[in-house]
């Protein structure tokens, strides 16, 4: 069986560079960070600081321009396409500033797909696609396409989606980047509740405020560079001090 | 560092065709409408293939007057139905595929294995390819036949049962053409989608 280790994603001199028309940009500029198991973290930064590239870096669907990224100890660079097939089916669940449910399928053809892809039965898939609906408080639209649900019940759907397979960890691309301040802030907290109930690690970019409150950590980063980690602790403990300081 | 045993890594499992018969038809069915856009594609290219076919073998049957003017006019109305009906039904296949990129990427992310997107597109291609030829092949030939008829008269019959077999092997070459022209359509947009890191097939915006 798998051992656990205390750091469930580990990033070291993560670069990775765009040419575009000749010119090269360098997106991330030697990211090197540790995740703990369990933890609810941050990744806070402007448009265009590098939050999406380093997401779909730790997420396994971008190749690094150099750098290692590391899952559960492992070198992601070493894993074939099956490997990575499995890591993104069982390991990793992931949530969209745009959702990106498939538009044609119900919402719970949506959350049993990556099931499907799992190998599970049918009905089994089903019986855990109407549960995990029903956490979200989805229970009563699970038939319903997307197009027939609002923003902040699109992104439950993918919520509930990205707990599928009990990822160890879900991945979070700014999940209330598309939807209004009180759904924001219903998304943020059901997703504090799922890290607390199933001890999921969540690492969330994004440039929502509201997130510092419910994380554990908060990486701060700017021009692809980190520019400092700040801890809830530290937080915690001075109120008031670091007020200015986090925003 | 640690093996990809110890951090209980494993190999993404390969879903049964039947699996992936099951989600191409499924992805025919709910997008009906547009299926039968890109059917209709391929549906005219068979349809004007098979028109130009039949006037031959019927023309070639009758006899006289089949000439040699007559018969390099035929022949290069085959090529030019031949052109027109591979640019339609590749044109067909390409936007039906382009259009979904990013489903691609969602499919990926979800731990689709490429061989799987690859396959149900293929699925998709051939079972709407072959409908759209059987059909295209029918009406071309059968509206056709209708206007030699008109023009013929009575001598068309004889013709026609002379010309049975070469008709009948038109419209099999019609379905083959298309058909196949459909999967390898659809093969090379599709194994590009597939083979793409999804972080790409994501941003793509159709
Ligand atoms: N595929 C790409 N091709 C070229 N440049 C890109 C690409 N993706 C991102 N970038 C650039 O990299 C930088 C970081 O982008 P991104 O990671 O999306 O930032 P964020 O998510 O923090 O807004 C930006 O300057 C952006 O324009
Ligand atoms: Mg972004």
């Amino acid at each position: 069986m798998a051992v656990t280790y205390e750091y469930i994603v580990r990033t070291k001199d993560l670069i990775k560079e765009y040419t575009m028309g000749g010119q090269v940009l360098r997106a991330l500029d030697g990211v090197s960070l540790d995740i703990r198991r369990g933890e609810y973290i941050s990744i806070m930064g402007p448009s265009g600081s590098g939050k999406s590239t380093l997401f779909n870096m730790v997420g396994g669907l971008d190749k690094p321009t150099s750098g290692t990224v590391f899952i559960d100890e492992v070198d992601m660079a070493q894993l074939d396409a099956f490997e990575l097939a499995w890591l993104r089916c069982r390991k990793i669940g992931y949530i969209f500033q745009t959702f990106n449910l498939i538009p044609v399928m119900t919402a719970l053809e949506n959350v049993t797909l990556p099931m499907i892809f799992a190998g599970i039965s049918t009905d089994d898939a089903i019986e855990k696609g109407i549960k995990l609906l029903q956490t979200v408080g989805l229970g009563e639209r699970v038939h319903h396409k997307p197009t027939e649900l609002s923003g902040g019940q699109q992104q439950r759907v993918a919520i509930a989606r990205s707990f599928a397979n009990d990822p160890a960890i879900i991945l979070a691309d700014e999940p209330t980047g598309n939807l209004d301040l009180r759904t924001g802030k219903e998304i943020i907290e059901l997703l504090r509740r799922m890290n607390k109930e199933s001890g999921v690690t969540i690492i969330s970019a994004t440039h929502d405020l509201k997130m510092i409150d419910v994380s554990d950590r908060v990486v701060w980063i700017r021009d692809g560079k980190i520019d400092k980690i700040s801890a809830r602790a530290d937080i915690d403990l001075n109120v008031g001090q670091m007020e200015g300081e986090q925003h | 560092m640690a093996s990809k045993q110890e951090a209980g890594i494993r190999r993404q499992i390969e879903l049964p065709l039947s699996q992936a018969v099951k989600m191409a038809r499924d992805s025919i069915r709910v997008r009906f409408w547009r299926s039968m856009i890109t059917a209709a594609g391929i549906f005219l290219g068979i349809a004007f293939l098979e028109s130009v076919l039949m006037t031959s073998a019927i023309l070639k049957s009758i006899g006289d007057g089949y000439d040699d003017v007559v018969r390099t006019r035929q022949n290069w109305l085959v090529v030019m139905s031949l052109l027109v009906s591979t640019v339609g039904v590749v044109n067909s296949m390409l936007m039906s595929v382009n259009e979904r990129y990013r489903e691609i990427g969602t499919m990926k992310c979800l731990g689709a294995l490429d061989r799987l997107v690859v396959k149900v597109f293929l699925i998709e291609a051939g079972f709407t390819g072959f409908l759209a030829s059987v059909v295209g092949a029918i009406v071309g030939t059968g509206a056709m036949a209708l206007v030699l008829w008109v023009r013929f008269g009575g001598k068309f019959w004889g013709a026609l049962s002379g010309a049975s077999v070469e008709v009948l092997v038109n419209i099999g070459i019609g379905i083959v053409i298309g058909t196949v022209l459909a999967l390898m359509a659809a093969f090379y947009p599709a194994w590009r989608a597939a083979k793409m890191p999804p972080a790409a097939a994501l941003r793509s915006e159709f």
